[in-house]
């Protein structure tokens, strides 16, 4: 037994494709943490490198494939999801991700996505949220804001856009990470969290597009903001954020609130601790959904919930169904039933 | 019983089963179908069924139908009128009364033939007879109703179950007619109904009762036989019709590769049924995933078949639609897949549950670019195993996706089916690539196909990118050079042709030359091939050319046209293969007969169009 999985490095998941992203694009900071996560994922879940498959649909994001060398398929626009369950459910073994854009999932796609997700297909669905189509050169997605001006929208959109996190916990989600492009370490450890994971594991990577959407996510990645109004959740651990790690959230009625520790009241006692094994979705929904100002914007894992995944459903069936059966073989299947003489 | 009615004896006959959806006219077809089958008989039958699912009782839209085609020798269609029609009540007699031979016998509910029923069924009279000018038929007006629950009135079955088993009345009385055998239904009620025996007997009574009725009453002065077929090849036999036999063929064909069979799909009338017979095979290991839409459907397939199955996807006409871009997909990725069209009357929603053969252009023509595909069409109920097994092999040896057409005519009909054995079939060898394979090119090709490699993921060493954009002639690399372009253009269009070296030569049904060449391809074979034994048994130089490899043809098609006078392509649309062949082969006139009627052809219509070609009309 080979056990090449102990010593991969960064470099054995770098293609020899000449990366084509503009410069100062999200994706290439997002390319590093995925090839920094491999070689961890190949030594926590024993993976050669040819159990790796990245898929992807259209656009920039799914230009992705082709600079990890690992087995690749570039689809079509918006039928990443399709493909990739197909791979899977093909061959169980094999470690699949699969790489979109918000148009690519959200909008062309999105009826396979929830699909996908709904049936909690064993595959890692790293969402590259850049709230804007890139590739076709900056006209708005379904995640853009109400209101955004894109080449598309020239006095602003008029419709209300998708929350990702929202959308997958509708659809029965399972997992659901949120992750920042320029925080590689982040990234990495919830690529690493999303393998482990046996269901779809959809990670969100909030991604600045600098060409057509530049500074959508600056109000929470500027260093002098960051910490206050993003707050980075740990299973087990104190729901607490900020500069001076003094703020927290508490559930007030049904909703979650923001308090500050020390103030008002509030004592470190009274702030949520994270549970992100809970099947429940109630406080991962509302988690997911948090929007600054009101909030910080939630980031890590922020649901993990173990389910029977598709993939092992249908490899259970078929084994249940073949052990007693009594067709064998093809010539079996023909002679079954009703026949005669001649 | 009557034993002093004249039996006479038969070449051929065809009965008409009908009623209300509700009345389980398919299972009476199905059961004198399969009765006269194991007597050895030749047999077609065609089911004629709603779309709606539950139309209101009683109307002309809830009317379903079963022909069956009985003979002595092999039929190869259902029959174009019949001379027997069960009329359940008056809504079936009312739309199936045009099909009924002129001087045919029609046995009707007469219970039902009241106020009510003709109301429901619109009729402007309480006189069918007249309404419908059916003076010259023989009519039976037998109280089936009643008979049926006087029969059952001690069975203890509720009134319900009782008045359900009116059609196995009809059908002992069809079968007192008809000579045949009760003991292969009531075998079928022994096994169907296993665990409920009062069931089991109440049918067997009823069965009983309507054949001794029928051999009672006078209306029904003569009993015909039809002999067992003797020129029939020896072995097991079954019945079988077209969507279950394409889907066995599939299954066959991954056997035959030693591979899984993958199929992604979702349901769409007439084609539902490929999915659900595979979808039983999980003892097979067959994986059927139930998509959320037919793009997903083909998508998965897409992704099955990178991963190493043999990957298969099945729809009718909008779903084909939906798979357009995806199939551009598979063409530029060069992977083997089989999407099986069960074609219906179109466009749009159309015609659900008729037959048409209107895909034809799209499964040639209906995708972006230049994307060439193999198109290969299965021609009865029980070739569609072959022509399945077929595709699977030029699918997977020559690493192309495979259109297979078939229609709802002989996805729906069925005939018996001499069992065939695998070992007979041959092995199917795609070209896989090995592990650790030193220099992997992933558009490297074999000379012989002009396919490339099959590489799995999983396997170490040959680790590669495929995709939708355009590829490198070797590498398989994003290329946007002009010439590669055209290069890659030009091979996958060869890599098509080629097939043409793998497939058998074009047949010729009677002589090689004459005077006319009746031209077919798919579900019309049998109909034609029984316009032109007509044809021939009457001294006419008519032979028939049945296509099934579409694209390619056949390398001796040209052949074969310049050898007769007159070519009369026929088909079920406005012409679609007929241009096909005018662009192959230009220098050919080409007569031909279409019809979108949602109807097969009819044997008389044929031959009377071929005799006015013969005649210079
Ligand atoms: C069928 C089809 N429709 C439209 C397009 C054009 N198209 C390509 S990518 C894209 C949007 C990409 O946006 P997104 O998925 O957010 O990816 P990004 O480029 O932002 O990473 C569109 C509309 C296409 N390639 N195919
Ligand atoms: S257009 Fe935007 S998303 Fe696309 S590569 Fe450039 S910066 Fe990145
Ligand atoms: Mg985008």
């Amino acid at each position: 037994m080979e056990e090449k999985y102990l010593h991969y490095t960064p470099q054995d998941f770098k293609s020899d494709q000449e990366v084509r992203w503009c410069p100062g694009c999200g994706d290439h900071a997002i390319l590093s943490s995925v090839q920094k996560a491999l070689p961890e994922v190949s030594k926590v879940l024993k993976y050669n490198l040819e159990r790796y498959v990245f898929v992807s649909g259209i656009g920039c994001s799914s230009r992705f494939p082709y600079y990890v060398d690992t087995f690749g398929f570039h689809g079509i626009h918006g039928r990443a999801s399709a493909i990739a369950t197909g791979v899977k459910v093909a061959n169980p073994t094999l470690s699949v991700w699969q790489i979109t854009g918000d148009g690519d999932a959200l909008a062309i796609g999105g009826n396979h996505f929830i699909h996908a997700v709904r049936r909690n297909i064993d595959t890692n669905i790293l969402l590259f949220n850049n709230q804007i189509y890139g590739l076709t050169k900056g006209q708005y997605s379904p995640t853009s804001p109400l209101g955004k001006i894109t080449k598309t929208s020239p006095f602003g959109t008029v419709e209300h856009p998708f929350r990702p996190g929202e959308l997958v916990i509708g659809a029965q989600g399972k997992f659901f990470a949120r992750s920042l492009d320029i925080d590689v370490k982040l990234t990495s450890e919830l690529m690493i969290e999303a393998a482990k994971h046996d269901g779809t594991s959809v990670v969100e990577i909030l991604q600045n597009c600098v060409i057509f959407n530049d500074g959508a996510y600056d109000y929470i990645t500027d260093r002098e903001h960051r910490e206050d109004r993003v707050i980075t959740l740990r299973h087990g651990e104190k729901m607490v954020f900020g500069k001076n790690r003094d703020k927290g959230l508490i559930l007030s009625g049904l909703s979650l609130k923001v308090v500050t520790i020390g103030q008002g009241g509030f004592s470190m006692d009274d702030i949520l601790v994270h549970d992100a094994y809970n099947p429940n979705p109630g406080v991962h929904m509302m988690l997911a959904n948090m929007e600054f100002p009101e909030y910080p914007v939630a980031l890590g894992v922020i649901r993990n919930v173990k389910d029977s995944t598709y993939d092992d459903n249908v490899r259970d069936q078929v084994l249940e169904v073949m052990k007693d059966a009594k067709i064998k073989c093809v010539d079996d299947l023909l002679n079954s039933g009703e026949t005669w003489d001649v | 019983m009557d034993k002093q009615k004249n039996v006479q004896e038969l070449d051929e006959v065809v009965v008409r089963f009908s009623g209300d959806s509700g009345d389980g006219m398919q299972l009476t077809g199905t059961l004198f179908a399969d009765a006269s089958a194991l007597f050895g008989n030749g047999v077609n039958t065609f089911p004629d069924y709603p779309s709606e699912i539950r139309a209101p009782q009683g109307t002309v839209g809830g009317v379903s139908g079963f022909q069956v085609h009985l003979g002595n020798q092999k039929v190869n269609t259902p029959g174009d009128y019949c001379d027997v029609l069960v009329a359940m009540n008056p809504a079936a007699l009312k739309a199936n009364a045009k099909w009924v031979k002129k001087g045919g016998m029609i046995i009707v509910d007469a219970d039902q033939f009241n106020e009510k029923g003709y109301q429901r069924a619109g009729y402007k009279t309480i006189d069918a007879v007249t309404e419908l000018n059916l003076q010259d038929f023989k009519i039976i007006n037998a109280p089936i109703t009643t008979l049926t629950k006087e029969s059952l009135k001690e069975s203890g079955l509720d009134n319900k179950s009782i008045v359900r088993s009116k059609n196995m009345f009809a059908l002992g009385m069809v079968y007192y007619i008809f000579d045949r055998p009760l003991n292969f239904t009531e075998k079928y009620y022994e096994t169907k109904f296993k665990k409920k025996p009062e069931i089991i007997e109440a049918n067997k009574k009823v069965l009983r009762d309507g054949y001794n009725y029928a051999g009672n009453i006078h209306a029904i002065p003569n009993t015909y036989t039809i002999k067992p077929a003797d020129a029939r090849v020896k072995g097991k036999y079954r019945t079988i019709n077209g969507n279950t036999a394409t889907a066995w063929g599939l299954i066959a064909a991954a056997e035959k590769a030693n591979l899984p069979l993958f199929c992604g799909s979702y349901p769409i009338t007439p084609a539902t049924d490929v999915l659900i017979e595979l979808a039983k095979r999980k003892d097979l290991g067959v994986k059927t995933l139930q998509a959320e839409d037919e793009i997903a459907g083909v998508c998965t397939a897409i992704g099955a078949a990178f991963a190493g199955n043999f990957a298969v996807t099945s729809t009718s006409g909008p779903g084909l639609s939906l798979k357009s871009e995806a199939l551009g997909l598979a063409v530029m990725t060069e992977l083997p897949m089989v999407i099986v069209n069960v074609q219906r009357g179109g466009p749009s929603t159309g015609l659900p549950t008729k037959t048409e053969q209107s895909d034809l252009n799209q499964a040639l023509y209906g995708r972006n670019g230049e994307a060439p595909m193999v198109v290969i069409a299965a021609s009865t109920p029980s070739n569609c195993f072959d022509f399945a097994f077929q595709a699977g092999k030029i699918a997977m040896e020559h690493m192309t996706p495979v259109i297979l057409l078939t229609d709802g005519f002989i996805a729906n009909g069925s005939e018996p089916w001499r069992i065939p054995s695998m070992k007979d079939y041959p092995a199917i060898n795609p070209p896989i690539v090995p592990e650790n394979t030193e220099n992997f090119m992933p558009y490297a090709r074999d000379e012989k196909r002009l396919a490339r490699g099959w590489a799995f993921p999983g396997k170490k060493g040959i680790a590669h990118r495929v995709g939708g954009l355009e590829k490198d002639f070797i590498k398989g690399s994003v290329s946007h050079d002009p010439m590669n372009h055209q290069r890659m253009t030009d091979i996958r269009e060869a890599k098509v042709q080629r097939v043409k070296e793998f497939i058998p030569e074009q047949e010729v049904y009677g002589d090689k030359e004459g005077d006319l060449l009746v031209v077919g391809w798919g579900g019309t074979q049998g109909h034609l091939l029984t316009a032109v034994q007509e044809m021939r048994a009457a001294g006419k130089s008519v032979s028939l050319c049945h296509f099934n490899y579409i694209n390619p043809l056949p390398r001796n098609t040209r052949d074969i046209f310049t050898r007769f006078k007159n070519i009369v392509v026929c088909e079920l649309n406005m012409g679609q293969f007929v241009n096909y062949l005018r662009i192959n082969f230009q220098d050919f006139n080409y007569h031909q007969f279409n019809k979108v009627q949602g109807l097969p052809f009819t044997v008389v219509e044929l031959v009377d169009r071929f005799n006015k070609i013969l005649e210079g009309k």
